[in-house]
């Protein structure tokens, strides 16, 4: 396992302690609820669509900082993006979380994302990492059924 | 070849736990010496398995390796050693609990089995529509769904008993609801999520003032306090063997010989029958009616060994020794600033739940993890009790013998650095 604080870096401790685009949005295009089964964590995610375009998305819920973090950190990336274009971004940083990635390669394919790499040095936390982003992807695909990460 | 087998106490031995004779019993666990992530292994985990001494480790190898054979089957030698290990070790839990016969003790998988036992065989041979069983909030999920499944099956209804803020069951509550229709109480011992000890032996007397049988989940007693079923007068009482030191995969089903003896059979196969034909098949008596398939002998033999092991000890001296670093652990965890327990109850054994201000009990773990210290963070399969405070998950240390005021100042050194971690 390596060092604590390549889990818990500065910029996920600050997302966790103050999560951005962290409301309900009324009237959603798009919105889903994704659960935790292994903690008990609950989260919403919300979209407004322009078109194929994600034009406005918050977050409810999460529960450890890992997953609060993935989750405020989403809601910036993702702002702006098309529907694939999210969706590319997820596998991505999945791979990144499973898997492991070289720093530097993070930092250019994940931008901010890549603070959260950490996680693939400890297995047990990978799901919190990609809960809120399987609830994104089922807003995105208008799934009703709460998604789990088991 | 059943008799009852009697648990003998070396001299020296049996004597008050103190931090010396606790420290020389940690020798027992090879667990235990190992580091973890660089670490001294600080095992606080207990309430979700325990460690196994050498003693038991030993006594299943000794199986395999000298006399492994089946068991109530051949002739040959290896298969009487075999047999007569798998029926002394139940001789050794029928002394354990102090039940009545050798026959009232059913060899199962652990806890989760017992309870299925009882709701599929007893719960189907008596329960009608519009019958209830009783639990209470504090259940583990295992003491929760196979009586909802019952339930549905036979369109009876599940009544629950609520606890107060501080864990202790709303006994009032529980009366009220013991009605003409109660065909069941199944009620857990000792909370896996919040420590506390029931008043079981009160809520059986109760019970049975109705004459309603009771099922006690003993899962988190055993390991931690003397139990005596027959002073109980409990119906059944179950337990795991992988909490109390012993292997997974095996349990007892404690049950009074008349109650058995008028259930039908949960499942069916080889050494539960007497004869079988196709016109007729007649079954065998207890505790072999409960026992169909090949049993799990080393797990049987293993559960003997740990139990004669912490009889060797003594379950008094356990119980006290556990109080008294309960209490510290309290107190020494209530002092770190932000930090709440859950489960305030008068009489707790084993378990101290908590939540951290601002700090998910995940990254609580997690941060615990790199310190060596080992805590089960969740909802610990009680996901009603996190509902009633309102939570999603705790961070539980929880206890065993083997444990000491060290491993106490261990975690909360490691909830300070939790502290720093998540404190800029």
């Amino acid at each position: 396992m390596s060092d604590l604080s390549d889990l818990y870096q500065q910029a996920v401790l600050d997302h966790n302690r103050t999560p951005r685009n962290f409301r309900r949005l009324p009237d959603p295009d798009g919105t889903a609820e994704g659960y935790n089964p292994l903690c008990g964590d609950l989260i919403n995610v919300d979209v407004k669509m322009d078109g194929d375009v994600i034009r406005e998305i918050g977050f409810e819920g999460g529960g450890c900082a890992i997953s609060k973090a993935s989750a405020s950190m989403m809601t910036e990336v993702v702002k702006g993006m098309t529907r694939d274009e999210a969706r590319e971004f997820f596998d991505s940083f999945r791979t990144a979380v499973t898997e492991g990635i070289d720093f530097f390669e993070a930092i250019d394919k994940l931008g901010k994302l890549a603070a959260l790499t950490g996680v693939s040095e400890f297995p047990a936390r990978v799901k919190c990492a990609v809960l809120a982003w399987h609830t994104l992807r089922a807003a995105l695909d208008g799934n009703k059924a709460t998604v789990t990460t088991e | 070849m059943a008799g009852p087998a009697k648990i003998e106490v070396p001299e020296g031995l049996g004597k008050p736990l103190d931090e010396r004779s606790v420290q020389k019993l940690r020798e027992d666990f090879p667990i235990l010496k190992q580091l973890v992530h660089g670490k001294p292994l600080v095992y606080l985990d207990n309430a979700a398995t325990s460690q196994k001494p050498r003693q038991v480790i030993d006594a299943i190898a000794d199986y395999y390796e000298s006399y492994n054979s089946n068991v109530h089957r051949g002739l040959h030698a290896l298969s009487e050693q075999a047999t007569q290990a798998y029926e002394g070790a139940r001789g050794i839990v029928r002394s354990f609990l102090n039940a009545d016969e050798d026959r009232e003790i059913i060899f199962v998988k652990g806890t989760t089995e017992g309870i299925n036992l009882v709701a599929s065989s007893y719960g189907r041979a008596h329960l009608q529509q519009g019958d209830e069983i009783i639990i209470s909030e504090m259940e583990h999920h295992s003491n929760i769904v196979p009586w909802q499944i019952l339930c549905e099956e036979k369109g009876a209804v599940l009544k629950v008993v609520p606890f107060n803020d501080d864990g202790e069951l709303l006994l009032d509550e529980y009366e009220r609801m013991l009605g003409p229709r109660t065909k069941l109480v199944s009620m857990t011992y000792i909370s896996n999520a919040l420590g506390t000890v029931n008043p079981v032996k009160s809520i059986i007397e109760i019970a049975h003032e109705r004459g309603v049988p009771v099922l006690i989940d003993g899962a988190q007693a055993v390991p931690h306090r003397p139990v005596d079923v027959q002073d109980l007068d409990c119906d059944f009482f179950v337990f795991s063997s992988h909490k109390v030191f012993g292997p997974t995969g095996m349990g007892i089903l404690y049950g009074k010989a008349e109650i058995l003896d008028s259930m039908p059979p949960y499942q069916g196969g080889g050494d539960m029958i007497r004869s079988v034909t196709f016109e007729k098949t007649t079954y065998n008596d207890l505790p072999y009616k409960f026992e169909a398939g090949t049993p799990n002998v080393a797990g049987a033999i293993g559960l003997g060994s740990a139990l004669e092991y912490v009889s060797r000890i003594g379950m008094n001296n356990i119980e006290e020794y556990e109080k008294s670093l309960l209490s510290y652990a309290t107190e020494a965890v209530s002092s770190i600033e932000g930090v709440r327990i859950i489960g305030t109850a008068s009489q707790k054994a084993g378990v101290l739940s908590f939540l951290l201000d601002q700090v998910h009990a995940h990254d609580v773990g997690t941060v615990l993890d790199t310190e060596g210290v080992a805590i089960r963070t969740g909802h610990h399969c009680a996901q009603p009790v996190m509902k009633h405070y309102g939570i999603a998950a705790t961070a539980r240390a929880s206890l065993a013998f083997y444990n000491t005021r060290a491993d106490i100042d261990a975690l909360v050194k490691g909830l300070d650095k939790v502290i720093e971690v998540f404190t800029l």
